[in-house]
């Protein structure tokens, strides 16, 4: 057998950026591989299935200080969010300080460039300014395209010098409000600006595993610090970049240059649900009029849950075929789900082969092997102020 | 005594009287962390040294494990199929993929003893 762990890295070992957390991870005995041109733990000793697990059971210490963090500053709220909203087709004026949206920068054919997270910010003295969160792999691509794009009153200041912590589970709750008065305030994709253990904190209610939890941003100097003090309360255990994949996975979250791309239009991907009426109306974003007729007339292809009858996983790549054979899409995250306790997938097919319950077969090591399209997600969301069943702000059908 | 040799793929095979137990090493499952599934061939199959024959999945990706001699499958280990944990627990022994019937005992020679596969990983690994 070929162990890629021990082969050779693509990227040099010397060429790879660390986070500020990187000797904590060492010292707790992380297995470091390259990701997005970061050494990142993949895992701890715990390995990945005991630390999915444990995070859907307590809480899970993620470092996710690799992505990109910017803040888009301008004279007032209106204007910050107008500008943006030229990049982006979210209600981005809406919201209100210290909400936070899920929304995607487009490109003029409606592809993704990436998706990100939009905080505007909760201090009255900093109206006008959003946070923006983007994907690690894309940081240069994401600040490049919006600082080229955007009028001479706002400015986009990226901010290399602050690291990024998600705390993730049912215990995040509990174990944040022993050490932060902020915590407890928040409700689902709302933010505030606090002290956690002393240490000033920018923390939102939300995350990346379909869990309740939250996302903690500060300086970098502190990262090492507020990461032992979080490690050491009761239930919380470091989770590495595999966990953090197959819980994503099993929430039906879209993974960036897997899932989504400049190739896929947001309704494609299921995420009309990030579009609010006023933009689906007005439209003045890019790719809008490719939004607009996928939204009238529906897409040519859905991103769908694939659910392998069997016990073997289909990985990215694998071919999805009609019970006729015919070749109508293709896996883009698959795996094994450890809280499902067996393989789940997502990926695309043509739009007549989407609907939940339809039988198809995929072609793993060239035998076709029996699997249904299935809902996302796999795993119930569990966000705070989120009725089980209710509308979940994360994840719903055009 | 059973004739115990290594591949530089790190699979394991323990030959006697003619027939091969293969497997993955310790150091293997350590490497791919949590096992969840593993495929095995059809008994019968005949396979060159070097064929994949079985194919071993983590969590995150799946390896294909070869025939450490040329052979024919006589067994495979039925127990894997809900358990696949069982490599994770214990590679070289419970954890077994299949038996071969060795085609030339000669093939075996040219594999590494213990001794000189645990040399063979500290080398990767150092």
């Amino acid at each position: 057998m070929t162990l890629s762990a021990t082969s050779a890295p693509s990227t040099p070992e010397a060429s790879l950026q660390h986070t500020p957390l990187y000797e904590l991870h060492v010292s707790l005995g992380a297995k470091m591989v390259p990701f997005a041109s970061y050494a990142m733990p993949v895992q701890y000793p715990a390995g990945i299935l005991r630390e999915h697990l444990h995070t859907r059971d307590k809480a899970g210490l993620f470092d996710v200080s690799h992505m990109g963090q910017a803040f888009l500053v301008g004279p007032d709220h209106p204007t910050t969010a107008a500008a943006l909203e030229t990049l982006v087709p979210a209600d981005i004026l809406a919201l209100k300080p210290g909400q936070q949206r899920y929304t995607q920068l487009l490109t003029d054919d409606g592809g993704i460039i990436d998706d990100l997270m939009v905080t505007r910010s909760a201090a009255h003295e900093d109206d006008g300014t959003l946070l923006l969160v983007v994907n690690a792999a894309r940081k240069e691509v994401d600040w490049a395209h919006v600082a080229g794009r955007l009028p001479d009153d706002v400015r986009l200041q990226p901010a290399p010098e602050r690291a990024l912590l998600a705390l993730q589970g049912p215990a995040a709750a509990p174990v944040l409000a022993k050490l932060s008065d902020v915590a407890a305030g928040l409700r689902f994709m709302t933010a505030a600006s606090g002290k956690v253990g002393g240490i000033d904190c920018h923390v939102s209610r939300s995350g990346y595993t379909g869990e309740d939890g939250f996302e903690i941003s500060l300086a970098a100097g502190a990262a090492e610090k507020l990461a032992r003090l979080l490690l050491d309360q009761e239930g919380v255990a470091p989770i590495g970049l595999g966990a953090r994949d197959s819980l994503r996975l099993e929430a039906g979250l879209c993974l960036y240059g897997h899932d989504i791309d400049e190739t896929t239009s947001s309704i494609e991907a299921g995420l009309a649900w990030s579009i609010q009426k006023r933009r689906r109306t007005e439209g003045g974003f890019p790719g809008f009029e490719r939004i607009r007729r996928e939204l009238a007339d529906g897409p040519a292809r859905r991103r769908i849950g694939i659910r392998p009858e069997g016990r073997a996983p289909a990985r990215e790549g694998t071919e999805v075929l009609s019970m006729l054979g015919e070749r109508i899409g293709v896996v883009t995250s698959g795996g094994f789900g450890p809280s499902v306790n067996g393989p789940v997938a997502m990926g695309y097919v043509a739009a007549g082969y989407a609907e939940a319950g339809t039988p198809v077969n995929l072609m793993v090591r060239g035998k076709a092997l029996a699997a249904s399209v299935v809902p996302l997600p796999f795993v119930s969301h569990r966000y705070a102020g989120v009725r089980p069943g209710g509308s979940d702000p994360m994840l719903k059908p055009a | 005594m059973a004739n115990e040799r290594f591949t530089r793929d790190h699979e394991w095979i323990r030959a006697e009287d003619g027939v091969g137990t293969v497997g993955i090493s310790a150091h293997a499952q350590l490497q791919l962390g949590d096992i969840v599934y593993v495929e095995l061939p059809e008994v019968g199959r005949r396979a060159k040294k070097g064929e994949a024959v079985a194919v071993v999945e983590s969590v995150k990706a799946a390896s294909d494990v070869y025939a450490p001699v040329a052979g024919e499958v006589l067994e495979v280990n039925a127990g894997l199929a809900d358990k696949p944990a069982l490599v994770n627990e214990d590679a070289e022994g419970r954890g077994w993929f299949l038996k071969i019937r060795i085609a030339d005992a000669a093939e075996l020679d040219q594999l590494m003893d213990r001794a000189q596969y645990e040399a063979f990983v500290k080398q990767a690994t150092s």
